[in-house]
């Protein structure tokens, strides 16, 4: 029972995770809680519900036809409604656009698909595999495969190649790291890419785990993923995947202990004891002011 | 024992000692400099008086009372005043602003008083919105009360970071390199307006300075730090004959 | 009162009338969010969550203790300040995003308590809250909050607001403890959330956990943002825009969530700090009147 409800706890955990990484990803190098980043991980839903249901596509290839397509999603929002922004004035403009952006996008998909939920076609035969007492679907089986491959993907990314240097040196400081030549809207402009590719890969996850996919579902995903950020450490991309996982067992622990009605409290209530107990997150350092 | 007092000041950042047994003695009324090449130091040292960083060990008295680990609001309230070394405005508030929120530690209304205009609270902001005007008229920058903060040129910043200062009627102004960036002319009228306000207000003044000229032609004691650690602390004269000085710091601006 | 109120409905639409009265709640609950957000610059981003525990405390005392409306007011104003302070004391540590993050989940518990509190209905709602708030009511209370937010934030608490959102530690030089005005600063917020809440909550007569959500609070955001952080008349402003837009985008039908997100960010492109934010009245003064002044030196 308890290591079924922690399996069930991770796979949550890890979408959660692969929304989180965008947030603290974008957030490290721009200090901007991106608000669109929940209605991005609804596009990825719906773009990969459309390329397996109207296109008949296998559901790997969807998978990465939906990244690819909210990769220039993000690209596009980035430069229509923060590069603008940027630099002019106060990080709270930014995130109001950031808001007008999330409100537009899932509207927009409101008029696209109407407000009811959609069903996710059976894209393959699920099995269920018994191992001792634990019940283990081939579904779970798979997120949890294809999160982890893209977490070290990531990690790969940011630690080996040009690019990934690159970021990690704006993420340090934008001002610095563009005086040494680094072009810092590309490096944005790619972060927003990646991160949003991920997020779409946990929207086509969620959307075939659940079996639905509806215009809203990326406002309370998104608020949990940005909570999961938080709660590793804003900025920190180990943090976030640390976090997602936490937040997702945790949350899951707590509907299958607690009580199923305060589903939504359980994660911001941990958020907030973890937060009081060590302000700076799990995986976040601490910064001492400089005067 | 004079209004500040050092007792075998340390402060270590991670390993790193930034302050090595620093004791200093600075006596009323007198005009005091510290200076050191970078990283000796010296703003540290003006975080720890400040209360913006406690010792690692070692004590801060103030006029007889022990400082370390009071709270930089309460040390403000005691009467130590300062500026910054890279300036600390309210951008976005008024010339004048600035320096009423400077007296915000001598002032007392609260917020029920000045919800229903109680009478005292008039009377009080009638006095802060007197004595910042004065002030601003010492520092040459009445004229210019309404601007932004942020529209004043570097100088003009640097001027209103010490009426900011002063707002706070304090008995020891720390200033923290109050030259830098100004030109020739600018510093040498602003070395007659510090010992101007000194001996007008009855000031004790801490500074850091880089600019030896400013620093040996004002200070009446000077304090050198190297390292993180005091090398020599004399009159200017003796600092500047002092071998040990030469070698770490002096020899290498000459 | 009433005779104000019942010449008013007969010579006014009473669409019109209700759009005022929502123009003057949302004013109150605005200038709060102003003072924490705007003014002291401490992101907050549950301010829904306020606004619900002032309605349903005020329902609850008018509907089960009988109180008179003033006292109901009051007593969920003040309960929702009482929050104010506890969520105020993680100010303490947090700082900036961290901070908002705590205000999110705040909001969020709040809702999910309410969605299982018996005495407030459960997920189904309050209803049957008897109907005080009226056109009159609502615009004395407004007019009496703007003045108290003018005479507040030219006072020495609502320089040292400012002060903190320019620069702590400046501020802590001048002798301002920031901590304790932190939270005083979203109490007060708080406060005036909890008094919007009450006058909503007697003027829907029907109050339920969804009319508080995110949405809400992001709704109250926009609207200091918008008019421009830390401004009265562009908090005011930027409410009175926010509040008649998707009145207006009626025409539109539903597209206008559309028109209502591609506004807010083509007016954030535009105007970043906000419609009224770097508008002084000395510069417009100095502006109208530098003609004359010219004429009359030379």
């Amino acid at each position: 029972m308890f290591i079924e409800q922690l399996v069930n706890g991770l796979t949550l955990g890890s979408t959660y995770a692969l929304i989180a990484l965008g947030y603290t990803m974008v957030y490290g190098i721009i200090q901007l809680i991106n608000f669109a980043h929940g209605e991005i991980y609804m596009f990825g839903a719906f773009a990969g519900l459309l390329l397996v249901s109207v296109f008949g596509l296998n559901i790997f290839v969807a998978l990465i036809g939906a990244m690819v397509f909210c990769m220039f999603l993000g690209m596009l929002i980035e430069r229509i409604a923060y590069r603008p922004i940027r630099g002019k004035s106060s990080r709270l403009s930014a995130l109001i656009s950031a808001i007008g952006v999330s409100i537009f996008l899932s509207t927009l998909m409101a008029l696209i698909r109407g407000t009811n939920t959609t069903r996710y076609p059976e894209i393959m035969k699920i099995h269920t595999y018994h191992l001792g007492s634990l019940d283990l679907s081939s579904l779970q089986i798979i997120i949890l495969v294809v999160s982890a491959l893209l977490m070290v993907g990531l990690q790969l990314l940011i630690q080996k190649t040009r690019i990934g240097k690159a970021m990690r040196a704006c993420s340090q400081d934008l001002e610095a790291a563009s005086l040494m030549g680094i072009n810092a809207n590309r490096v944005i402009s790619y972060t927003f890419a990646i991160g949003s590719a991920l997020a779409a890969a946990g929207g086509v996850m969620v959307g075939v785990y659940y079996n639905a996919v509806w215009p809203y579902m990326g406002t309370m995903a998104g608020l949990k993923a940005f909570a999961a950020a938080v709660l590793g450490g804003i900025g920190s991309i180990p943090g976030a995947m640390i976090g997602g996982l936490t937040l997702g067992v945790l949350e899951i622990l707590g509907v299958a202990y607690l009580s199923s009605s305060y589903k939504d409290a359980i994660a911001f209530g941990i958020l907030i004891l973890v937060l009081i107990l060590r302000p700076q997150g799990i995986m976040g350092k601490k910064i001492t002011k400089k005067v | 024992m004079g209004i500040l007092t050092l007792e075998g000041v340390s402060q270590e950042f991670g390993g790193l000692l930034a302050l090595d047994d620093v004791s200093l003695d600075v006596e009323n009324e007198k005009i005091f400099g510290i200076i050191g090449p970078n990283g000796a130091g010296k703003t540290t040292l003006f975080n720890i008086i400040t209360g913006i960083y406690t010792p690692t060990s070692g004590k801060v008295k103030y006029q007889g009372h022990q400082i370390n680990g009071v709270p930089p609001y309460d040390v403000a309230r005691m009467g130590i005043g300062r500026t910054f070394q890279n300036i600390r405005l309210f951008n976005k508030l008024s010339v004048l602003d600035n320096v009423k929120v400077g007296c915000h530690g001598v002032t007392k209304a609260g917020i029920l008083s000045a919800l229903f205009g109680l009478p005292g609270e008039r009377l009080e902001e009638k006095e802060i919105t007197l004595r910042s005007c004065k002030l601003l008229e010492m520092v040459d920058l009445y004229e210019k009360r309404m601007e932004y903060a942020d529209n004043l040129s570097y100088g003009e910043q640097r001027k209103l970071e010490i009426a900011r200062a002063l707002a706070l009627k304090p008995a020891l102004l720390l200033l923290d390199e109050p030259a830098a960036g100004m030109n020739a002319s600018e510093k040498v009228s602003l070395m007659t307006f510090i010992k101007e306000i000194r001996n007008n207000e009855n000031l004790t003044i801490l500074l850091v300075e880089h600019d030896m000229n400013v620093v040996m032609n004002i200070c009446e004691q000077i304090a050198v730090l190297d390292y993180g650690r005091k090398i020599a602390d004399g009159p200017p004269e003796q600092v500047k004959n002092d071998e040990k000085v030469i070698q770490s710091y002096l020899g290498v601006e000459a | 009162m009433n005779i104000m109120d019942a010449l008013l409905s007969q010579y006014i639409d009473a669409y019109y009338l209700h759009i005022m009265v929502l123009i003057g709640i949302n004013i109150i609950l605005a200038l709060g969010l102003n003072i924490t957000t705007g003014v002291t610059g401490q992101l907050s981003m549950g301010h829904a969550g306020f606004m619900s525990i002032g309605a349903y405390t005020a329902a609850i005392l008018s509907i089960h203790m009988g109180l008179p409306f003033w006292g109901s007011l009051l007593g969920g104003a003040t309960a929702a300040a009482g929050f104010g302070f506890l969520l105020g004391l993680p100010t303490l540590r947090l700082e900036g995003d961290y901070l908002a993050m705590i205000t999110i989940g705040f909001a969020e518990i709040i809702r999910v308590f309410f969605l299982n509190f018996e005495p407030g209905g459960k997920a189904l709602g309050l209803s049957g809250i008897p109907e005080h708030t009226t056109f009159s009511v609502v615009w004395m209370i407004a007019i009496v909050v703007i003045v108290l937010n003018v005479k507040l934030l030219h006072s020495r608490i609502g320089r040292s607001f400012y002060a903190i959102r320019e620069n702590e530690i400046a501020a802590e030089a001048a002798g301002i403890n920031t901590t304790r005005l932190k939270v005083l600063s979203f109490m007060v917020g708080a406060f005036l959330a909890g008094l919007g809440g009450g006058l909503y909550a007697h003027y829907m007569t029907y109050i339920a956990p969804q009319d508080f959500g995110f949405m809400k609070s992001i709704e109250f955001l926009n609207m200091v943002v918008l008019g421009g952080m830390g401004s009265i008349p562009g908090t005011i402003l930027g409410t009175v825009v926010l509040t008649l837009a998707p009145e207006m985008l009626r025409i539109v039908a539903e597209y206008r969530l559309l028109f209502y997100g591609a506004m807010l960010v083509i007016l954030m492109i535009f105007r970043p700090n906000g419609l009224l934010g770097d508008v002084r009245w000395y510069d417009i003064k100095k502006r109208w009147f530098s003609k004359e002044v010219k004429t009359w030196e030379s």
